[in-house]
């Protein structure tokens, strides 16, 4: 097992974010920190979780394969996720999977030869008011269609970082991972990013156009009767 | 990529556009609110400070009083629930629900993301109400962007003395975790949730013990929905009056209705509780041209799917329930005549065939074994008592599944056996052209 001291420090620092006695807390993000080294949980990540933790290998191996997120293979630098449940079927997702299916020549869960792009179909990613939405990386690109979905996984391959509509720049997956172990995002343009879009604004923008606001009230109208205040 | 059709041509009628009550979402429209310094010039932790010269018990009352209800499905009134939690000085915990995943559901990430603060100072007002020193958010493992800036905001707030040690002088210390998950739906079940926060498989407990009393590592703990925490700073600011005088009759406040689908802007619409189907329709710029609404769910895949004779249907938690549905998340997937309910039920089964957890046998073969069923009647080779084994299976996994994924799995099956049984009918009589061929997807 050969990790470096920069990964331990960091398996510290997560172990450190729970109650005393409760190390085993910190698990879930420890296997997102040995995915943000290996590129997928390997067997000398799940004994590195073990080890740091007290559990065992078995302990371990049973976690990281009840999450999806966990890779069993070593995964590409680009995780392209489709969305193909029922809302985003009926908009297109399928046809994006099964384009981007052809075009990469992998299937659910699989690699490309170069090593480059993971492709998989994803369960509801919680955005279907932007279907059909694709995701690399986890952030977002809403509102796609076959020729857009192809355009952006050549330009994945082609080594450029083509902009997501929401969330922050791309980073790999492994830079990810980091992340998703609990470590903030260190890059001031990840912070910024975007968080809106027209579905998500729909609403508001509707009322503040027609002048619309909530009832008024007096911020400092007591909680409770003065009788009844401790 | 995004279509621009808001205000559109087909603007809203002024009494239906009345309907609209920006309270949650009032902030997204600021680009900046995610940051401490937009946040507090938009009444940013000014709650926590007014909630911190009540005592704790005070709080809870003023909850009940206001007569909030959970934002994750359920509808718990959320002063019963802090108050469940045992006031004896002991270990325990708020544990925030941010887990969004089921199909439909969209507007807990936008939450998150465009007023990460509002959760924060959410989470620090009701841990101060139920006395827990640590509170944790179990974030849905794909919603990068969402726990980014809610990291940001607890390293923000902190600095700020929002959270830590001795909050804004008024002696109480609050820990706040960001946790993200790592992929599985079940984990927005609150139990399941708590197993995967310990770090084991995602997995529901057997209740009772309640979490109330024996939540995470076993010691009292309050499990609410992030949506629920993050009204909580305005309800505190506008005062119980103020929130019920917005909401129906036992459904007090503002609702995040999601529409998708078949509308022409998709999107979040926060609207009073109780607005109905064709209101939001309306607000959504009416449905896409060539479309024509055949059934919707009132609130993400686990409820049972309402039609066209519903669109009048007000919602909130006691009509939603009397027209034979749940209110749920008021996740609003629209469908029209376009749509087929039988291949809907059939992507839906998979979506909860593919998340049962695995632990009980009626949720893990019931879900398994309707798969089946639902791609031999697509494929064309259904029987007509296929539809009887449908029921028969949804009779052996409601209520007697471990928890309610299995329950909720049952609800696309029923409904649309209600409504729509010609057109798994179709199929069968071969009146329809099969979705697949049977040879390639080894239908049985």
């Amino acid at each position: 097992m050969s990790y470096p001291d920069t990964i331990r420090e960091q398996a510290e620092a997560v172990v450190a974010r729970y109650p005393e006695g409760r190390s085993r807390s910190a698990l879930l993000p420890l296997l997102h920190l040995v995915q943000s080294h290996d590129g997928y949980v390997s067997d000398d990540g799940i004994a590195f979780c073990a080890d740091v933790l007290g559990l065992t290998k078995a302990q371990v191996q049973a976690v990281s394969t009840f999450y999806t997120m966990y890779k069993r293979e070593p995964a590409g630098d680009w995780l392209v996720s489709v969305c193909t449940n029922t809302l985003c079927q009926a908009k297109g997702g399928q046809k994006i999977f099964n384009a981007l299916s052809d075009e990469l020549d992998v299937g659910h869960d699989e690699t490309t030869a170069d090593g480059k792009v993971t492709l998989e179909h994803a369960e509801c990613l919680a955005a279907c008011d932007y279907a059909p939405v694709v995701t690399v990386n986890y952030e977002f690109f809403d509102d796609m269609d076959e020729a857009e979905a192809l355009d952006l996984v050549r330009q994945l391959r082609e080594g450029k970082r083509p902009i997501p509509t929401r969330g922050a720049p791309l980073c790999t997956l492994r830079e990810m991972s980091v992340q998703l172990a609990g470590f903030e995002e260190e890059r001031q343009s990840g912070l910024e990013g975007n968080a809106q879009g027209d579905a998500t604004l729909a609403g508001a923008r509707l009322a503040a156009e027609a002048g619309i606001t909530a009832p008024a009230f007096d911020p400092g109208a007591p909680l409770v009767e003065k009788e009844e205040a401790k | 990529m995004s279509r621009v059709t808001v205000p559109g041509p087909r603007r809203p009628r002024e009494d239906v556009l009345s309907k609209l009550q920006p309270v949650v979402t009032k902030r997204w429209l600021s680009p900046g609110a995610w940051k401490l310094d937009v946040y507090e010039q938009l009444d940013g932790y000014k709650a926590l400070r007014k909630a911190l010269g009540y005592a704790p018990a005070d709080l809870i009352a003023f909850m009940k009083d206001s007569g909030h209800r959970g934002r994750g499905g359920a509808g718990f009134p959320v002063g019963m629930k802090w108050q469940f939690v045992p006031d004896d000085g002991n270990e325990h915990y708020l544990v925030v629900n941010a887990d969004e995943g089921e199909p439909g559901t969209c507007k807990d990430l936008p939450l998150m993301m465009n007023d990460p603060h509002a959760v924060i100072e959410g989470i620090a007002i009701a841990s101060y109400a139920i006395k827990a020193g640590r509170a944790f958010v179990y974030v849905r493992g794909e919603a990068v962007h969402a726990a980014r800036r809610l990291r940001q905001a607890v390293k923000e707030a902190k600095e700020a003395g929002y959270l830590g040690k001795d909050i804004l002088g008024s002696g109480f210390d609050l820990e706040v975790v960001i946790h993200s998950g790592a992929g599985a739906y079940i984990c927005g079940e609150e139990t399941a949730l708590l197993d995967s926060l310990e770090g084991m498989r995602g997995q529901p407990r057997l209740r009772p013990p309640f979490p109330a009393t024996h939540g995470l590592y076993q010691k009292p703990t309050c499990i609410n929905n992030v949506g629920t925490i993050a009204a909580v700073p305005h309800i505190v600011l506008g005062g119980a009056e103020w929130w019920k005088s917005i909401g129906s009759e036992n459904s007090a406040g503002t609702m995040i209705y999601s529409l998708s689908g078949r509308v022409n802007q998709p999107g979040q619409y926060e609207c009073s509780m109780g607005t109905t189907l064709n209101e939001l329709i309306e607000l959504a710029g009416g449905m896409e041209d060539g479309h024509e609404l055949k059934f919707f769910t009132p609130g993400g895949s686990s409820t049972p799917m309402l039609t066209a004779e519903h669109v009048d249907v007000p919602l909130d938690f006691d009509n939603v329930a009397k027209a034979g549905s749940i209110l749920g998340t008021t996740a609003l997937m629209i469908y029209s005549d376009s749509d087929c309910p039988v291949v809907a039920c059939w992507r839906w089964i998979k979506f909860y065939a593919h998340e049962s957890c695995g632990k009980c046998t009626p949720c893990r073969e019931g879900n398994y074994w309707m798969v089946r069923v639902y791609e031999r009647i697509l494929s064309g080779e259904g029987k007509h008592e296929d539809l009887k084994t449908l029921k028969d299976a949804c009779g052996n996994l409601l209520g007697r599944a471990f928890c309610g994924l299995g329950d909720g799995a049952t609800s696309c099956v029923t409904s649309s056996l209600k409504f729509f049984e010609q057109d798994y009918l179709d199929y069968i009589e071969g009146n329809k052209q099969p979705l697949f061929d049977a040879a390639e997807i080894g239908a049985h």
